[in-house]
């Protein structure tokens, strides 16, 4: 018998869990440790962030789904990694601390043979002051931040109805975030919401952000074709928000966040100010903060993960400039390099590098997005770990399955308004996520997979995905039809 | 929409035409586009 200990049952930790379940014989035992009783479809939290969807739709507890499929499950956070055992015993562990509330601060050990590390971001608000829900903005990163911007939202649609104006600000809160496709998405719902509300004319809207251009979205962003041309996706977002009536500010890192105004400046050397009544800033991200320790006690945190706190895996991390990286410095087995029953999916992976061009301000002030790793590519690492673990633990000695990012593709939806016959949404398709300008000269993607489209049809297709992922999570019948 | 005025941000970009606003909700043309979009996106799923 083996035991599969998975850290983390976000997007990636809950898809790896249920592969794992589906492939393992029961002789293999497989463990969930993580801090929340529920599941939540983070991409729709968006929804609840304008209070077209309440938490409950976007969530559902955990333990009823483990117990059915016969996974064991501890609402805990890990707290170490220790890969050699200890003094005693070489078998290897993980600490953990229990969050359950009947055993709330209860620290135990669980040993492992295989360990999934699926713990996703800290979302690091104490990055920039004064930012996020404990400080002045808001944000849509849980169910429960969308659930309190969706409140301030109302209040703000109260008074504007009352006849007062109100300034929004959207976008990223600090030069090193990632993730600007879920605030684009944020933008463009809150605009729609306004517009329905009737208030659209008490609002201005702006939108403010660490990329480059607008359209970036932390992949450097692509071209689709348009109009009989191959068009940057600057223009796509650039139109998008000109018929909104949304105006923008990018190459922003925020300095500081105010009970009523942001301070920031750009990589342009320049300093501004802009005021808000209302700010949905998102953080940045960096891993969840575990140390590892190995047998004799000593702190190896630093050779299981890059300075950021996310783990390493099979990539190459030399060092080197932007002109010099390739497709192949991205994983593709997600294997950990030193400790080869280790492996890490979706954000919790320390990519090799951004995707973005890194850019700093003459200050030093780097100002560029990191790279995302969105649901699609994690749901697709998450199986593929799992079916590589499940071979490996039936006697294959290298993982069996890999997929890097640079031969993946991805489909964002940008929902722009919730309705089923006059909502829309913003369909992006990009492959490969990596861009390849050796297979691919000029625009670095494939233009027959790369595409963006607004209309009812993307609004759809969201809607679907919305229902189709959470009966998957829900391990409901035939769920392994539903592709990651 | 509000007005464009020369030489400020939104006075650059594309805008759709009011064709192209209304063929985004016509609902035989959604249903067009939403089948290409699901053949794309599958297709794009079986490459990995
Ligand atoms: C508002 C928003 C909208 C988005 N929209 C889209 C979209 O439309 N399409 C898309 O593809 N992607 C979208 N994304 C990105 C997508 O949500 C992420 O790519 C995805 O959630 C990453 O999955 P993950 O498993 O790596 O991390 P997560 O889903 O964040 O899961 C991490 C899990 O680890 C747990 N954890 C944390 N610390 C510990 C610990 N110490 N021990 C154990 N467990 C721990 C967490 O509680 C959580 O359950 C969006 C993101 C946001 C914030």
């Amino acid at each position: 018998m083996a035991r599969l200990v998975i850290l983390g049952a976000g997007i990636g930790g809950h898809t790896a869990a249920l592969h794992a379940r589906h492939k393992l014989g029961k002789q293999h035992e497989v463990v969930v440790i993580t801090p929340n009783s529920k599941w939540n479809w983070i991409p729709s939290n968006i929804w609840v962030g304008v209070g077209w969807m309440k938490p409950e739709q976007v969530t559902f507890e955990l333990a009823p789904v483990y117990a059915k499929l016969g996974i064991s499950f501890h609402q805990a956070k890990a707290v170490s990694i220790h890969p050699e055992g200890n003094d005693k015993s070489a078998t290897p562990y993980v600490t953990i601390e229990y969050t359950d509330p009947s055993k709330s601060g209860t620290k135990e050990t669980i040993t492992y043979d295989f360990l999934i590390n699926a713990t996703g971001p800290r979302l690091k608000f104490d990055a920039t002051p004064g930012l996020g829900p404990t400080g002045n903005s808001l944000s849509v990163c849980t169910y429960g931040h969308a659930s309190e911007t969706a409140g301030v939202l109302a209040e703000m649609i109260e008074r504007m109805r009352k006849g007062e104006r109100k300034k929004f600000l959207v976008g990223t809160g600090h030069g090193t975030c990632t993730c600007q496709g879920a605030a684009f998405e944020y933008a463009l719902n809150l605009e729609f919401e306004l517009q329905k509300a009737g208030v659209r004319d008490k609002a201005d809207i702006t939108w403010i952000s660490n990329e480059e251009e607008l359209g970036d979205f932390g992949v450097g962003g692509m071209h689709i074709k348009r109009g009989g041309y191959v068009t940057h996706s600057r223009i796509f977002a650039e139109s998008l928000f000109t018929e909104r009536d949304l105006h923008w500010i990018t190459r922003a890192h925020v300095q500081n966040v105010g009970e009523n105004q942001i301070s920031y400046e750009t990589l342009d050397n320049e300093e501004g100010t802009a005021d808000f009544d209302f700010a949905m800033l998102l953080p940045p991200f960096s891993g969840v903060g575990l140390t590892a320790i190995d047998r004799d006690g000593a702190d190896i945190t630093s050779k299981l993960f890059a300075p950021n706190g996310f783990m390493k895996v099979d990539a190459d991390y030399t060092a080197k400039p932007y002109e010099q990286w390739k497709p192949t410095d991205w994983p593709s087995t997600y294997q950990n390099p030193d400790y080869s029953n280790i492996f890490a999916v979706g954000i919790a992976f320390a990519p090799p590098h951004a995707i973005s061009r890194p850019m700093q301000n003459e200050r030093g002030t780097k100002i560029s997005p990191t790279p995302p790793r969105t649901g699609m590519p994690t749901g697709v690492m998450a199986r593929l770990v799992a079916y590589s673990i499940a071979d490996m633990m039936n006697g294959s000695e290298h993982p069996t399955h890999e997929s890097s990012m640079a031969n993946m593709g991805v489909a964002c939806i940008a929902s722009a308004g919730a309705g089923l016959f006059n909502g829309t949404g913003v369909t992006m398709t990009m492959y490969p996520v990596i861009p390849d300008f050796q297979r691919f000269p000029n625009t670095g993607r494939d233009l027959s997979y790369t595409s963006g489209k607004i209309g009812l049809a993307g609004h759809w297709l969201k809607h679907i995905l919305h229902h189709a992922f959470l009966y998957k999570a829900k391990a409901k019948p035939f769920w392994r039809i539903v592709p990651e | 929409m509000s007005d464009r005025k020369p030489y400020e941000q939104s006075y650059y970009p594309p805008v759709p035409t009011r064709f192209t606003r209304h063929m985004r909700t016509n609902l035989i043309w959604q249903l067009w586009e939403f089948l290409i979009l699901n053949i794309k996106v599958l297709r794009m799923v079986r490459k990995h």
